[in-house]
């Protein structure tokens, strides 16, 4: 054997599939090699320059780049690693690492809620509730270069912001009798238009399918909340999830995952609310909670992973669920965190 | 000066009972020669102390009707700061509510200036999201409700906290069932409340 070769023989008796070396170079840089160890070779070589300081975000950002690229090489599916999660706390947006570190407050965001994501990862947009009750979504560029934007569309109600696919347009509920869906170009300058008719029902939640075709959201049409998906011009609303027989159905809160797939929502089963998820193509669902109160979930990239609110330890914090494993892990800890939003693939540099 | 009635009578009081004073009885007076003259009229209370008792009178009076509207205006703004309650997931006015929201109309037609804002609010039980969008309805329905009744739709703002801002902390029926409410709160014109008649 060369010397430094591998000894992939080794390897293969203690079970693995691959092997990384990882090293930091004097430069600085990440240098990993990943092995296939049946091939017995190299089968991908990641260099990555890791941002100062070390152990700051940005490092820490770049380190989970490279994770995710290993498992990439390994799995063909990325990982998540490189993603953050929003969520509100203590009447303000927090952030937080994919694997729970450097929870911290977003600056100057004083009564916001309901955070979601632009797909390229350097806005968010949330809704800021203050003393008065006038509501506004705010877009914030967390890179700090645009000012905030706001956007209203009837007087004093708008919430639940969300972001297409593409991010050209801002999707949030408004409405003085009732709410309804309106869309806007968060970067232009119209006015937010309609898109659905409530008839002075409750509408709100939206969340984009990833083709951008469809939009599922919560409504109370029919006297109690329910998903339902419309086009995503506001047509053609149809009910996603049928009344329950017996007891007093309240669905909402829907994400729909990045593969089309299914939409995550929760659901009150036997008077606690539990996190579901509903097959888009046949409408089965299944329930991926049963212990204490778990709502809003919000899905990964890898749409495997859902970051979700329960409160089974106390005060309410957000978890994470492998719905493939059935694994939970606790992702933040201290006062109630709650509203989670995850985000997308994040660059390591803004 | 207060050369009144009073000070005549203690006066005469005190001559009465310094002669009760005396240790042995006085000797029955010898009839004296000339009769006295007729008795001199009591002095007549100075015109100062009728107008004096005629003000203070009248102060009273000014002053009960003083509280009596303050009282009036205090109840008129309590009228208006009354909440009114709603069924689980529901926004329509309760038959037993109606009352409280007619109590606030006359008030409102007194007083045309003044503008309120009702603020929807939910339990903590329903999604946090979607109580934003309940408590919206709710607000809405008690300012449909006072619209019908005359008041004009501009002088209502609706606003809605879902269940953000609890009245009474408690997971019990009693709690939520305070928290599902509407408050009206003056936002303008409310300065010099007037009563109604």
């Amino acid at each position: 054997m060369p010397p430094g070769a591998l000894n992939y023989p080794l390897y293969a008796q203690f079970g693995a599939v691959a092997v990384v070396q990882a090293s930091v170079t004097p430069a600085g840089s990440l240098h990993v090699a990943v092995h296939d160890v049946a091939g017995a070779r190299v089968l991908n070589v990641i260099d990555l320059v890791l941002p100062s300081p070390a152990l700051g975000a940005d490092w820490r950002l770049a380190v989970h780049a490279a994770s995710d690229e290993i498992e990439k090489s390994v799995t063909g599916e990325r990982g998540i690693a490189q993603t953050r999660v929003l969520y509100e706390r203590e009447q303000g947006i927090w952030i937080v690492d994919s694997d729970g570190a450097n929870a911290h407050p977003i600056p100057n965001t004083h009564f916001g809620m309901s955070p979601a994501w632009h797909p390229n990862g350097r806005f968010v947009a949330y809704m800021e509730l203050p003393n008065s009750g006038h509501q506004a979504i705010v877009v914030r560029d967390l890179a700090g270069k645009d000012p905030d934007r706001r956007f209203t569309a009837h007087g004093t109600v708008n919430l639940t912001p969300t972001f297409s696919p593409d991010g050209s347009t801002l999707v949030f509920a408004s409405g003085d009798d009732g709410t309804d869906l309106y869309a806007v170009d968060p970067f232009g300058t119209e006015r937010p238009h309609r898109l659905t008719i409530g008839h002075e029902t409750s509408t709100a939640g939206p969340t984009f399918s990833p083709d951008s075709r469809k939009i599922a959201f919560t409504s109370s049409r029919l006297g109690h909340p329910e998903v339902y998906i419309t086009d995503a011009d506001g047509t053609n609303p149809v009910l996603l999830t049928s009344s329950g027989i017996g007891e007093q159905s309240y669905r909402s809160d829907p994400d729909w995952s990045p593969d089309g797939r299914k939409v995550a929502f929760q659901s009150l089963v036997s008077g606690m609310f539990q996190v579901m998820t509903i097959n888009v193509r046949d409408q089965s669902m299944q329930a991926l909670t049963s212990e204490g109160r778990n709502e809003t979930p919000s899905w990964a990239p890898d749409s495997r992973h859902l970051v979700f609110t329960s409160d089974r330890s106390g005060v309410q914090q957000l978890f994470v669920l492998d719905t493939e494993s059935s694994k939970t892990r606790q992702l933040t800890h201290g006062t109630r965190a709650r509203l989670p939003a995850w985000s997308p693939h994040l660059e390591t540099a803004k | 000066m207060f050369a009144s009635r009073r000070s005549v009578a203690v006066l005469a009081i005190t001559c009465v009972a310094l002669s009760a004073c005396k240790s042995k009885p006085a000797p029955p007076p010898a009839p004296v020669a000339a009769p006295p003259g007729p008795a001199a009229p009591p002095p007549a209370p100075p015109r100062v102390n009728q107008d004096s008792i005629d003000r203070v009178n009248r102060d009273r009076a000014a002053a009960a009707e003083r509280t009596r509207l303050a009282l009036a205006v205090a109840s008129a703004r309590a009228t208006m700061g009354q909440q009114i309650y709603f069924d689980f997931d529901k926004d329509d006015i309760r038959g037993d509510q109606r009352a409280t929201l007619d109590a606030k109309v006359p008030i409102l037609n007194a007083n045309p200036n003044a503008r309120i804002r009702i603020g929807g609010h939910c339990d903590d039980r329903g999604s946090d999201e979607y109580n934003l969008a309940l408590g919206q309805r709710r607000s809405a329905s008690a300012k449909r409700y006072l619209v019908s009744r005359g008041i004009a739709e501009s002088r209502i703002e609706t606003v809605s906290f879902g269940k953000e801002r609890p009245a009474v902390q408690g997971e019990n029926e009693d709690a939520w069932a305070k928290n599902r409410r509407d408050e009206f709160e003056i936002i303008a014109g409310g300065d010099n409340l007037k009563a109604p008649r």
